[in-house]
């Protein structure tokens, strides 16, 4: 019975992840400027990376693997959105104004 | 199932590489090549190829992007314009090709288990690895007791490496006294969070590489990782606080003694064979019971490939940050 | 179950290397290659798990490491050469240096 309740909460988690992963990707690719499409790749990112590792962690277990998956989830929870404010602080210190107009970042560049 | 992505992922690495080759911008091609070498990662992880996957990941995907970026920093970003022998060479590389697709055909199918290598040298190594070694991970077994001879090598061609670089980057004009470029602020000392999340981090990856180089006896992991994993939390902890106070941490006079323990230990265990008695780099004449003997022969030169991989990485990284000041 | 995901990784990751070539500026493929490398660290775990060895977690937890530290050594890179472009200009007279770097 439990397995069961695992194997189902482990399924919703893992397709909610790819889910939202796939949509991280889709909106990289057809937004407009630069810092829509940050805001898409880094929140999904961040989100659907949580989903996953949960859904493989119930799968785990209480195993050696399940601390590792934990510690890989701490860690991307910490670094992915840092990274995304290094890059957007980096892109807005270098001049590229957060325009939503599809010209706008065309012209530009470092 | 693991063909289909296979074959997908070995796409996207033809793609990746016709961009890399396609872009004149320098730097556009050191990010590219930063994702074809995790494609090629992940290929070696579907294979079951964990320990070349790891060395891929840590070096070619991290450790190279940022040497790159150093040498960039060094030139200039545009790449000049190709020559005028452009036929000869096509005519060389086409034929060079052919020659290449015909010899494969003679080659055993993938995955054939009639293959020599599956009926011969694999059944043996994993046959004896538990009789002479009683590791776990094979792969360890066979590049450090089976075949050390030839990681010594390794070792070595990653020492002079490092001399050689040292030798080019370190003949510049200004000494490190000249710093004109102190008000512009060294690192990303004036953003806070990646600051505060590098420093953070950085006692944690040491401990990780420390894992990764002592449980290579039994998971994916040994000396080339753990050296670069370690090179790579000192090159975090220079890139949010600055050159100087890495320097400080670990001075140039550490990493060469690092680089030159290394490959001495390396070599001082292969001689040790010599003087206990039998023939150089046999590990079972270290201990009484050669099996104990082998486990400590292949720590200690473990040991000395972690030792002089991290100190010719970070010695580079310093020679190009360096070489970067007026 | 795990076949799911897996695909949608990859085709993740195929988009992610669309971005990275067609991105106009370079901050997008600054972002895609983050991104490339997040999506990495997902397709070990979740492969690990498929192919019944969690020994190998310990390459996603390497890579999730080093991908960090890639994405600052970039950003480093263009403050400091943004840097130096403004000293030269500041010290040079106006000559068009900025072609040459």
């Amino acid at each position: 019975m439990m397995e069961i309740v695992l194997n189902v909460l482990s399924w919703i988690l893992l397709s909610a992840g790819g889910v939202f992963v796939l949509i991280g990707g889709i909106g990289a690719l057809r937004m407009p400027n630069l810092y829509t499409r940050m805001h898409a790749a880094s929140v999904t990112d961040t989100m659907g990376a949580a989903l996953v590792l949960l859904g493989v962690m119930l799968q785990a277990g209480l195993t050696l693997a399940s601390i590792k998956l934990g510690a890989i989830l701490l860690f991307l929870l910490i670094t992915s959105p840092t990274a995304s404010y290094a890059l957007a602080s980096a892109a807005l210190l270098a001049g590229i104004k957060p325009d939503a107009g599809r010209a706008a970042d065309e012209t530009r560049g470092p | 199932m693991t063909v289909l992505f296979g074959i997908f992922l070995l796409t996207l690495l033809v793609i990746t590489a016709v961009a890399i080759v396609h872009t004149r911008n320098l730097f556009v091609a050191v990010m590219l090549l930063g994702i074809f070498s995790l494609l090629i990662a992940i290929n070696f992880f579907i294979l079951d190829a964990a320990d070349v996957a790891l060395t891929e990941a840590a070096v070619g995907a991290g450790i190279s992007t940022v040497l790159f970026l150093g040498a960039l920093a060094l030139t200039t970003e545009r790449e000049r314009l190709g020559t005028q022998h452009r036929w000869l060479s096509l005519v060389v590389v086409t034929s060079a090709t052919l020659v290449l697709l015909y010899a494969t055909f003679d080659k055993p199918l993938f995955g054939d288990p009639d293959a020599p290598v599956h009926q011969h040298v694999a059944p043996w190594y994993l046959e004896k690895t538990p009789e002479y070694i009683d590791i776990p991970n094979v792969v360890t077994a066979v590049l450090a007791s089976f075949r050390g001879y030839d990681t010594l090598g390794e070792v070595f061609v990653v020492f002079t490496a490092g001399i050689g670089v040292m030798f080019l980057l370190s003949a510049h004009s200004g000494g490190p006294g000249r710093r004109k470029r102190e008000a512009s602020g060294i690192g990303l000392r004036e953003h806070l969070i990646p600051r505060v999340v590098g420093r953070l981090l950085v006692p944690f990856i040491l401990l990780f590489g420390l894992y990764v180089q002592f449980h290579g006896d039994f998971g994916p992991g040994g000396g080339f990782q753990a050296g670069a994993l370690i090179a790579a939390a000192f090159i975090l902890y220079a890139l949010v606080e600055g050159e100087d106070r890495t320097l400080a941490a670990l001075p140039q006079n550490a990493l060469n003694a690092l680089m030159v323990c290394g490959a001495l230990l390396y070599g001082g265990v292969g001689l040790a064979g010599i003087v206990l008695g039998s023939s150089f780099l046999d590990y079972s004449v270290l201990s009484a019971d050669p099996v104990a003997g082998q486990h400590l022969g292949i720590i200690l030169i473990e040991a000395g490939v972690g030792m002089t991989v991290t100190g010719v990485l970070l010695s580079i990284f310093h020679a190009f940050a360096a070489r970067d000041r007026i | 179950m795990y076949y799911a995901v897996t695909i949608a990784l990859l085709v993740t990751m195929a988009l992610a290397l669309a971005r990275a070539l067609m991105g106009p500026t370079v901050y997008d493929r600054v972002l895609a290659v983050n991104m490339f490398g997040t999506k990495t660290v997902l397709l070990f775990s979740v492969i690990a798990f498929l192919s019944g060895r969690p020994d190998f977690l310990d390459l996603a937890l390497a890579y999730a490491l080093i991908n960090f530290i890639g994405v600052l050594a970039v950003l480093e890179f263009f403050r400091s050469r943004a840097a130096k472009r403004v000293a030269e200009e500041g010290e040079n007279s106006p000559r068009d240096g900025a072609a040459e770097r």
